[in-house]
């Protein structure tokens, strides 16, 4: 870590520590994994090179995990729709992901990793899509079409406040708040 | 050579018989009763500690209140990111999706009513199969009752050692197959919620287990059957629990190895599906708590709270581990430990021990050693009276005992009245906020209809 503590500029290491909930340990070790998946020509100015999705989806953090695409394109800056990550977009995820970080920011990016269709709201087909992604993709492990349903009809009753039929981002945070283990669960650390 | 006369006889190692110049101890080494207490103690401490680790997870399960509300909560905020090897990522998707298909369960069960005719089906099926359980649970046990019958019959005409372990073999086989044959059942009668399924599998097994295993101990205590012919009926009856914990414990290993590892070929290749977790949990559990509770009886206690804590823990069960590691630990510990400590209490204080073998020749049963040797010691030594006295008044005197087990009887109830006050408080807090989440709703609706009329 004393190597490469040397390659990422003071400045930029207090500026990053003031925009993220990241601490100084945290940054320099995020800075140290982020390099390990450039090319060792790539490596001297990782700050500004865009690291492709497939390597990021690398990572042993997000290797098994089944929201990798999502996280992947929500937290992209990219402006070729490549989801490919910047040094920044991937500080900016494990700030989100981190301890420190407050609910409303967790819960503003659940819902954006939720949405499955970037429509702003979660309607019935981006539940239907969680749901499979929480219960895992083989035949077996799905649940049946009218069990779906009835999931589906149920949560809809809990959340939709304004019974539109989709669930939109204050509905979610309301949602969430009630919940005692969504800031736990929703952590990620290097 | 070590009996009680033996160890307390301090010239019985010399070789010169006339001469013993050493002083018989006034308060000699008393056999029996270290036996006794050591069986005792032992099983006090078992006990303590089951009560001790049963209210630590009733404590844990009531704590939990679930309810119907916490559908979309549940759904939010299910997945933890913290999970990275791929082996929990796949349990955390069976564990979420037990959990969903339970609560989807609860939720159906509750919001509709069968039909008369769905009901009469599902209850003329759950008879059925309770019927075919219990039948082969009775055929069971009339097998291994008739099969003692006629080995004692005969066992003068083969060759003694193999014909003697036919029986454990028998027993064991039963073990074995049954809770297949249980398993198949339950996939005919289809229930609606995994839970379930386990329950009722772990019941009848539970069944057959406890009758057979009943069986097994009269016949023991009553020697009609087994060791009828022999002087030394403790050594006979030791030997025989002794077959069955080794021949237990050779087709738990048969069974363990072979048996899951061919089903699991023959269903990942006939059928290209993973065998389901269910099956597992309540044979495997049910054999350790068998395989326990025998060696249990022939003596070790201690082994059974041990191995027990270790694998009722083990990670690999994708369930919500609170509600049911309570009742696994409750209900099969309690039939379990219950059985062993009462075939241990009747054989202790009505069973009349042999007369020329073992460390209680002579008396007339084993709790009478405690007695006799509370004689010696008035006798030898005058200062220890009180000992005498308390045991007399304390120990012996009904009333004493019955005024406790009131008292330990009334502080529980007293704490489940606590727990389940505190569940009605968290349910009616539920409600609240609940119906004020409908004001809401109400208040926004009007209002909305309130601006579409401008």
């Amino acid at each position: 870590m004393g190597g490469s503590a040397s390659l990422l500029p003071r400045e930029a290491l207090g500026e990053y520590q003031e925009l993220t909930f990241l601490s100084k340990q945290e940054i320099l070790l995020a800075y140290k994994r982020f390099s390990e998946l450039l090319p060792k020509e790539e490596r001297e100015n990782a700050c500004s090179v865009r690291v492709p999705k497939s390597q990021i989806l690398k990572l042993p953090e997000l290797r098994a995990n089944p929201f990798q695409h999502r996280i992947c394109h929500v937290f992209s800056t990219s402006d070729n729709g490549d989801d490919s990550m910047s040094f920044e977009d991937f500080l900016d995820m494990l700030s989100v992901f981190s301890d420190s970080a407050i609910l409303e920011v967790k819960s503003h990016y659940a819902f954006r990793i939720f949405d499955f269709d970037d429509d702003g709201i979660l309607d019935r087909k981006d539940l239907e899509k969680l749901v499979n992604c929480l219960t895992g993709q083989g035949e077996d492990s799905q649940l049946s079409n009218a069990e779906m349903e009835q999931l589906i009809q149920n949560i809809l009753e809990e959340s939709d406040i304004d019974k539109d039929g989709t669930i939109n981002l204050s509905e979610f945070q309301l949602v969430v708040s009630r919940s005692p283990d969504f800031a736990s669960s929703f952590k990620i650390v290097l | 050579y070590y009996s009680n006369v033996t160890l307390n006889d301090p010239c019985a190692s010399s070789p010169n018989e006339n001469m013993c110049p050493l002083a018989r101890p006034p308060l000699p080494y008393n056999m029996p009763l270290a036996y006794v207490f050591s069986v005792g103690v032992s099983f006090l401490v078992t006990c303590v500690l089951l009560v001790y680790s049963m209210s630590r997870s009733f404590r844990e399960s009531y704590r939990v209140g679930r309810s119907a509300r916490d559908l979309a909560v549940k759904v939010f905020s299910a997945w933890d990111f913290k999970v990275i090897q791929r082996h929990s990522v796949k349990l955390q998707h069976e564990n979420i999706h037990t959990q969903l298909k339970e609560l989807l369960v609860e939720h159906r069960s509750r919001s509709r009513s069968l039909s008369v005719c769905q009901y009469l089906r599902r209850s003329a099926a759950l008879l059925l199969a309770w019927a075919f359980s219990l039948s082969t649970v009775l055929g069971c046990v009339l097998a291994v009752h008739r099969f003692s019958e006629y080995m004692h019959g005969c066992v003068g005409k083969w060759q003694q050692e193999a014909i003697l372990l036919v029986l454990p073999f028998l027993v064991s086989s039963f073990n074995v197959l049954m809770p297949h044959l249980y398993n198949w059942l339950t996939m005919w009668e289809k229930h609606d919620s995994p839970v379930a399924e386990v329950y009722v599998a772990i019941c009848r097994n539970l069944i057959l287990k406890m009758v057979v295993l009943g069986l097994l101990c009269y016949q023991w205590l009553s020697r009609r059957v087994v060791c009828s012919t022999e002087e030394c009926w403790e050594t006979c009856v030791g030997q025989e629990l002794y077959r069955f914990v080794v021949m237990d414990f050779i087709f738990t290993l048969l069974d363990t190895l072979f048996g899951e590892l061919v089903w699991r070929l023959i269903l990942e290749k006939r059928l290209k599906r993973n065998q389901k977790p269910e099956f597992d949990i309540a044979r495997n559990v049910l054999e350790l708590i068998y395989g326990q509770t025998l060696t249990c009886t022939w003596g070790s206690a201690p082994c059974l709270q041990t191995s027990l804590m270790q694998n009722c823990q083990s990670p690999s069960k994708p369930w919500q581990a609170s509600h049911m590691s309570t009742i696994f630990i409750t209900l099969l510990c309690f039939p379990s430990f219950l059985g062993a400590a009462v075939f241990l209490s009747y054989t202790i204080w009505s069973v009349r021990p042999s007369e020329t073998c073992g460390p209680f020749q002579g008396l007339e049963t084993i709790y009478k050693s405690g007695k006799t040797w509370l004689q010696v010691l008035e006798k030898s030594n005058p200062n220890i009276t009180w000992f005498a006295w308390v045991h007399q008044h304390l120990v012996e005197n009904t009333f004493l005992l019955f005024l406790m087990s009131g008292l330990l009887l009334a502080m529980i109830y007293l704490n489940i009245q606590v727990v389940r006050g505190q569940q009605r408080i968290i349910y009616l807090l539920k409600e609240q906020i609940a119906n004020e989440g409908e004001d809401k709703i109400f208040l926004i609706q009007k209002l909305h209809s309130i601006y579409k009329q401008r």
